[in-house]
């Protein structure tokens, strides 16, 4: 089977008495872009029975009552959908989010180390990171935490070797092609190469979590007494503001 | 004006719970909730309450408890020693705490996570509409020496007492593992060694989730590289790096890279839950339309329970308060004495 292939099949698995996963490739490499599209159409589809769609690198989590829609029906709606050719998969809008951070010096302790391992100078990396739009892949670890990508090929870096014990809720960290913005102090094996003042989950904001799978996010340059100065801001959103289309 | 439930003296673990927050788990936030669901709605069942409402979850201890009016609740889930000033209580039942009265519970015998439900409910404060406390994310937090909880009100002030009969699930045991997303990255013979090894629970269990501890060779998927990240749900056995099976719990992470092999049927977590540090537990694989077929909704779960649940006879000799359940009007109609047959 070719590579192909195998990125064309969609798996119908089990997830408790409860859940479908539907995944997309062989389980071990990502496909977020596929996900999203799936499960904007099980959104868009609105079958009877469904309580949650979520989703992931590489899968979309369909959690439905058994009392309303079985599961091989389910199955047989999901099967009809991943076969369709819906022209709207292209067409679904997404939010553009830019969210001032700062990088490098105590704001990103490894952004040198960091930059060296892509080639490239810690003023070109920085350029490279405030350049690209990157993709809200997945959200999970901590509530509403991003997992973001994908970065340009010089990224695709290993984690380190040793866990840096801690760094701060708003840490940006680097790894694999992907960003994580970190939602509360963490232990991390991934690099600490920037700090933003967005907490992605406020509980008592009006729209706790602030970000969904799919939205694209392009990081503002700032320093670092600005993004100190943001962390007051009442909404916990450091200064980010969001162009939504829809 | 409201009630208000003061916990005088707080165990170690001791937090607010309800049936938690479903429904997040795209946003990066699982449901936790009460541990031991079933024990949250079998407090719900005796105490005549429509929907399971929020209960004190006690880890292993309990504490002492005091009331500023009359109130009625419900002890479920893990066995724990109780009384009221000197008079024990029966578990798996519901009482009446008047003011001026201290309620004491002690550590378990049976199980791990025990339950005090107030019949009028915890009012608050909540946050995406619970009152849980989801510690691993910073939502709630341990009750504490002194911490007050506001009540609702009691809907069934003069309900009779039940009881319900003891529970089998709290020393460990079977649990049903279904399979998941991940069960094919291990081969056969690893599948069927783990239905056939016995493990004990670690103490390292928490409401993430539960270690289990064997002797013999580690588990491990046939591949040495990691899937790709994916959604995790409590029942979900992972195999971590060590090979040890981990059970995830109600505050589990959301998505997760250590292979997972199967998961624990809804009926069994209440099994997985309660095993005391050290309880044998053991794994028996059921086939997918099995699993299905023994789904139950949360409605079809307190409609038996409530079925189960029987009047308790006192014997008007034994109460010591006497006297305070004759004398306050209105706080019962007189039928914890003359119950209904």
């Amino acid at each position: 089977m070719t590579r192909d292939e195998t990125q064309a099949m969609a798996q119908i698995l089990p997830l408790g008495q409860d859940g479908i996963l539907v995944r997309f490739g062989d389980g071990f490499r990502a496909a977020p872009q596929r996900a999203q599209a799936f499960g904007d159409r099980v959104r868009r589809a609105d079958v009877s029975g469904v309580t949650e769609v979520a989703t992931s690198l590489a899968s979309v989590l369909v959690r439905f009552r058994p009392d309303a829609v079985s599961r091989s029906n389910l199955t047989a709606r999901l099967q009809g959908l991943s076969s369709e050719n819906d022209t709207r998969d292209a067409a679904v809008p997404t939010r553009l989010w830019t969210i001032p951070a700062s990088f490098g010096g105590d704001s990103g302790p490894q952004l040198a180390e960091t930059a060296d391992l892509a080639g490239l100078s810690e003023a070109a990396a920085v350029e490279a990171l405030t350049s690209v739009e990157v993709g809200v892949l997945a959200i999970g670890f901590a509530p509403g935490q991003p997992y973001l990508g994908f970065l340009p090929e010089a990224w695709d870096m290993p984690r380190q070797r040793d866990l840096t014990p801690q760094v701060p809720a708003g840490a940006l960290v680097v790894a694999l092609r992907q960003l994580v913005l970190f939602a509360n102090p963490s232990p991390t094996g991934w690099r600490w190469i920037g700090s933003c003042a967005f907490a992605p989950f406020r509980a008592d904001r009006a729209e706790p979590f602030a970000l969904r799978a799919g939205d694209r996010i392009r990081f503002a340059r700032t320093d670092a007494s600005e993004i100190a100065a943001l962390r007051d801001a009442p909404d916990g959103l450091g200064g980010a503001t969001c162009a939504d289309p829809a | 004006m409201s009630a208000v439930l003061t916990i005088v003296k707080a165990g170690p673990l001791m937090t607010v719970q309800d049936l938690g927050r479903p429904g997040r788990i795209g946003v990066g936030l699982s449901p936790g909730g009460a541990m031991d669901r079933q024990a949250l709605m079998a407090g719900a069942a005796l105490l005549g309450l429509a929907q399971p409402g929020a209960a004190v979850e006690m880890a292993g201890l309990g504490g002492q408890f005091r009331c500023d009016a009359p109130l009625r609740f419900a002890l479920t889930g893990a066995v724990m020693s109780a009384r009221i000033d000197d008079s024990p209580l029966r578990w798996n039942a519901t009482h009446l705490l008047m003011p001026g009265q201290t309620l004491t519970i002690g550590g378990a015998s049976a199980g791990t996570y025990g339950y005090l439900t107030p019949a009028g409910g915890i009012t608050g404060p909540a946050a995406l509409k619970s009152v849980a406390a989801h510690l691993s994310v910073g939502l709630g937090e341990r009750l504490q020496d002194g911490a007050t909880l506001t009540l609702g009100d009691d809907p069934q002030p003069d309900r009779a007492h039940r009881g319900l009969p003891p529970d089998d699930h709290l020393t460990g045991g079977t649990l049903r593992l279904m399979p998941g997303p991940q069960t094919a990255m291990f081969d056969d013979d690893t599948r069927a060694r783990l239905a056939t090894t016995a493990f004990t629970r670690s103490p390292r269990a928490s409401r993430t989730g539960a270690p289990l501890l064997h002797d013999g060779a580690p588990f491990a998927a046939k591949s040495p590289s990691g899937p790709v990240s994916d959604f995790v749900r409590a029942g979900d056995v992972q195999i971590t790096g060590d090979g040890t099976p981990f059970v995830m719990m109600a505050e589990c992470q959301t998505i997760g890279g250590y292979p997972r092999i199967g998961t624990v049927i809804e009926a069994d977590m209440a099994r997985a839950v309660q095993a005391p540090v050290e309880a044998a537990i053991g794994f028996d694989w059921l086939t997918l339309d099995t699993a299905d077929a023994l789904h139950r909704t949360d409605a079809q779960i307190m409609a038996t329970l409530r079925a189960r649940t029987f009047p308790l006879l006192r014997d008007p000799a034994g109460m010591s308060d006497l006297l305070s359940y004759q004398l306050i009007g209105g706080v019962t109609a007189g039928d914890d004495l003359e119950p209904a047959p």
